[in-house]
């Protein structure tokens, strides 16, 4: 077989190729030569055959047949050998590959090498992408180089070692007799990369780092910043005039750390960190790079208020720098002292302001959360008007958190009522269609709550989607706010501005729009119903025209507003008596308080469909106990235990407030006032907390079944599924005591396959009183993505009689409505 | 560091080095998404960009794009100021470097980014030190003779 061609060769050759294709065939080529050459074992082209392959790997061809090359070649003898084999060893031989850990017993061997780059080569290769395994079995020999006099190694070793520590924690003890030296080095790297292996230390474990504060490293580190600021120019480390900045940044770095909570710690580094932040050179970026550690370190340790606002400055003419880095630096930085030196950035807002109309799309996000921050009573309608110029004009990603940032800052600061609703309004129609769905139910409430201001708000609403009713949370709004307050419009009562002039039947052409439009998604046709209902309460000339647009939508395809149609029909024709007091003007609502002020990603997302869904294991795994009994007895495999967790110790979600005020009512599970039977709800609260309840029973009407007969002790489930979330199943238990004794310290647990997911609220108390005089009611809400069949295991305990009872049950005869 | 990348104006892989461990799949899926969003981004913006839970750092020099990938407790600035050294670097040991020398010579660029970076930090901040120990090096491998001659194992 004729000598297989030169790595150069083979470059040259590939480029030449002129499509896709042709690249492909010569690659294939060569690759069959290459295998053929593996299988003969050839010992002196392996390395070329291997640093080709190398080369096919980085244009994107599979490699995996060089990988036990790799390994011959680093056994080789031959340093040019060993140079490839190494570097194929860092590119095709990740920890995944089996073959990995074969290469434990070369590297150790190399490690002791006589020569020192191929120890280093050895060090490189375990530094960047050895396996735990093989850090356990090494790290003592990287201990040792740790501690040889050579800094070429001794510099390898040491990021060697922080690679170990990453990988197996545990064995950091074994490192720290080798670190009391290693600053003593005059050598830069070994310096260097000391400082990143003490940085790796303290970070990973606060007893190293309370040892390291313990053995004065701050004074030593302090001394070595010192010299490097002090000394003269030195060649070799210099960049544009600043002596060896990377270690001066990490030293920077690793003294932020140890300051950080530690007053001696910061008092200690405070004359250094003002002299490093006077003196240096901000021309260049390498300048502002240690300027900017430097601000890092100041804000993050307790540091003295006079070097804080020196720190803020220098970030505030790092804000004015040309450079478009260093604005971007200073933003992210401004961003995270807003909350602790909130007066001294405040000095900055409008050169903060000003970089929201910046090119750059991470500079605008930064600027806008930045100002979103600063916003307060006194510069609320000065930031409100650029931030809504801002939102007109920012990208299509920027808009969602703009609007609600708005929302907010509206909420928290407006001046007035009216200008708040302005506001509103004016995000609705520049961003509408970008409004989260969950601002919806809050605008709604604040509505509600000015209630002088409902004319206006009725009228300019209307306006707004006369001419275009494309953008959803708009048109959610408007449609509300007309189903309650469409009387005032239609009589022109507004105060604030010139009345409109509006009949009855153009209010209703504008609702049946909406109805019919293809725009109008499905939850925004449910408000235009039920507000077209609620109006034939108010108005007084179209009922009759109310009554045939809602007879008409009986036979609708879309489920929920058939279900609503024929609810509403029901209304007029049999509870005709009732449909005054159920479709009564909404009761201010109670406003539970939201979050800070900074909160602009709003955890918004409690609303309903995300508060069904079982909290992520880890988080709930405190009653863990019991769950693993349940885990045990049912042997496990294929059902996940459910973790009865408590959600009502997280009252105020942000947000979604309307949503959860009926999730509290039925986490309680006693009676409230709400004329709702407490059955839970996924609740359509804003479409009138009358409607719904009432009704559920007649339209969804799922057999409820008895879960378990036993002892004198009955478990009733009854079923809803949910209007707004199609795979989730309401169950609501009822176990009741038939024998003569109380049942005390009742508890309910349950499992399901793993393909549900499953969420136990509260039980109303944990007696069950005797002789079936009283119920304990518990919910559970089943999430089914599947729909698979429904089944359950339950796990009863109480005690009864003077003696503590334990039952398992399986679940099987649940309806098909309730999972299909 | 989590990887760096070197890749042309057409989008062209020159390097990567990856100090994380992820699924081959995941690493060239990886390297198409950060490579078009880089190439879409004009002169004026900045070199930083936020992408996953990483903070990217670019800088063009001629033909080519350096990208470092770190994460957020690191100084974007000095990054910028690493990607600089190691064209330094470059340039010291191959003279006026330029693409073609990184295509040809991949191995050599390799060889060069781990005698300054192990494990995605910095080894060494001399200048002259990571070039001599290449240099050195070199001078360890066999000739052809040499490495003809002697037994392998």
């Amino acid at each position: 077989m004729p000598a297989p061609i030169r790595l150069r060769e083979l470059i040259r050759t590939i480029r030449t190729a002129r499509t896709q294709a042709e690249e492909r065939e010569m690659i294939q080529k060569e690759c069959a030569a290459i295998r053929s050459s593996f299988r003969e074992e050839d010992n002196t082209y392996r390395c070329r055959n291997v640093a080709k392959l190398l080369y096919m790997h980085m244009l994107g061809y599979p490699a995996h047949f060089g990988q036990l090359e790799c390994l011959k070649l680093i056994a080789s003898q031959k340093f040019t050998d060993k140079r490839i084999g190494y570097l194929g060893a860092m590119l095709l031989l990740d920890e995944r590959q089996d073959v990995h850990l074969l290469m434990t017993n070369c590297i150790k061997n190399d490690l002791n090498h006589s020569t020192q780059y191929v120890q280093g080569l050895a060090l490189c290769t375990l530094g960047c992408m050895g396996s735990s395994e093989m850090c356990r079995d090494l790290a003592g020999e990287v201990e040792k180089l740790l501690k040889t006099s050579n800094s070429y190694l001794r510099k390898k070793a040491a990021l060697c070692a922080v690679h170990v520590i990453r990988k197996v924690p545990e064995l950091m003890e074994m490192f720290l007799p080798a670190t009391k030296n290693l600053l003593n080095e005059k050598n830069h790297g070994v310096l260097h990369t000391s400082v990143v292996l003490l940085t790796e230390m303290c970070e990973r474990s606060p007893d190293m780092l309370a040892h390291f504060r313990k053995v004065c490293l701050v004074p030593q580190l302090v001394r070595i910043l010192k010299n490097l600021i002090m000394s003269g120019y030195s060649p070799e480390h210099d960049v544009s005039g600043i002596s060896d900045p990377f270690l001066q940044v990490r030293i920077l770095r690793l003294l932020r750390i140890l300051g950080r909570n530690d007053d001696d710690s910061s008092e200690a580094m405070n004359d250094i960190l003002a002299q490093v932040a006077t003196n240096t050179e901000t021309s260049k970026n390498v300048g502002n790079a240690i300027l900017y550690e430097t601000v890092l370190t100041i804000m993050d340790i307790k540091s003295e208020s006079g070097l804080r606002v020196l720190a803020i400055n220098i970030l505030g003419r790092f804000l004015l720098n040309n450079d478009k880095n260093i604005r971007y630096v200073a933003l992210t930085s401004l961003l995270k002292t807003v909350q602790t030196d909130h007066n001294a950035v405040q000095r900055h807002r409008s050169t903060i302001v000003d970089c929201l109309k910046d090119l750059d799309v991470s500079i605008k996000r930064r600027a806008m959360e930045l100002s979103f921050a600063l916003v307060n009573g006194n510069n609320v309608r000065g930031m409100m008007k650029e931030l809504l110029y801002f939102l007109d004009s920012c990208e299509p990603e920027f808009k969602a958190d703009c609007a609600s940032g708005i929302f907010l800052a509206a909420e928290k600061y407006a001046p007035s009522k009216r200008w708040h609703i302005d506001t509103i309004m004016r995000v609705l129609t520049t961003a509408g269609s970008y409004v989260r769905d969950d601002a919806v139910p809050n605008l709604i409430q604040l509505i509600t709550n000015s209630v002088e201001m409902h004319a206006y708000t009725v009228q300019r609403l209307y306006k707004a989607i006369l001419g275009d009713y494309s953008q959803q949370p708009l048109v959610q709004v408007a449609s509300w706010c007309i189903g309650e307050y469409g009387d005032l419009l239609v009589s022109g009562q507004c105060e604030e501005e010139e009345p409109i002039q509006v009949t009855e039947d153009e209010v209703l052409d504008i609702l049946e729009s909406v109805l019919i439009s293809n725009m109008s998604a499905s939850v925004t046709r449910g408000y235009a119903l039920t507000a077209i209902m609620k109006l034939s309460t108010r108005f007084t000339c179209t009922v009759n025209r109310i009554k045939k647009v809602v007879s008409i939508y009986g036979s609708s395809i879309d489920v929920e507003l058939q279900q609503r149609a024929v609810e509403y029909n029901a209304l007029f024709k049999k509870y005709d008596h009732m449909r005054p007091a159920l479709l009564e003007r909404m009761p201010v609502m109670e406003k539970v308080t939201t979050n800070g002020p900074t909160e602009i990603v709003q955890t918004n997302g409690e609303t309903e469909p995300a508060v069904l869904e079982t909290k992520p294991p880890h988080s709930g795994m405190q009653p863990g106990n019991q769950a693993n009994d349940l885990l045990d007895l049912l042997g496990g495999s294929d059902i996940t235990p459910v973790i009865p967790t408590a959600p009502t110790s997280k009252p105020a979600s942000a947000g979604g407030e309307l949503l959860d005020l009926l999730g509290d009512l039925n986490l309680t599970g006693s009676p409230v006032s709400a004329p709702a039977p407490q059955i839970s709800q996924p609740p359509f609260l804003l479409d009138g907390l009358p409607s719904q309840p009432l009704f559920n029973d007649i339209a969804a009407g799922i057999p409820s079944i008895t879960a378990y007969n036993k002892n004198g002790l009955k478990i009733d489930f009854t079923f809803e599924r949910s209007n707004t979330n199609p795979s989730v199943t309401v169950i609501t238990i009822q176990a009741s005591n038939s024998t003569e004794l109380d049942m005390t310290d009742f508890v309910f647990q349950a499992a399901v396959p793993k393909t549900f997911q499953l969420q136990l609220l509260s039980p109303s108390s944990s007696v069950i009183p005797a002789f079936n005089s009283g119920t304990i009611t518990q919910v559970i809400k089943v999430l089914n993505p599947q729909k698979q069949q429904l089944r359950m295991r339950i796990k009863l305990t109480y005690n009864h009689k003077g003696s503590a009872m334990q039952d398992l049950a399986e679940v099987n005869n649940f309806p098909p409505q309730s999972w299909q | 560091i989590h990887f760096i990348l070197l890749f042309s104006r057409q989008g062209k892989l020159r390097l990567q080095k990856w100090y994380t461990t992820l699924p081959d799949k995941e690493k060239k899926k990886i390297v198409r998404e950060i490579v078009q969003i880089i190439l879409a981004r004009n002169q004026k913006t900045s070199s930083f960009i936020d992408w996953k839970d990483l903070k990217l750092v670019y800088k063009r020099y001629a033909s080519l794009y350096f990208c470092c990938a770190i994460e957020d407790q690191d100084n974007e600035l000095l990054t910028l100021e690493v990607v600089h050294r190691y064209v330094e670097l470059l340039d010291r040991y191959f003279g006026n470097v330029c693409e073609l020398d990184i295509i040809f010579n991949f191995e050599k660029a390799y060889f060069i980014l781990d005698e300054f970076i192990i494990g995605g930090e910095v080894q060494d901040t001399s200048k002259r030190s990571a070039v001599k120990a290449i240099e050195d090096s070199d001078m360890l491998q066999e000739t052809v003779e040499e490495y003809m001659n002697k037994p392998a194992f």
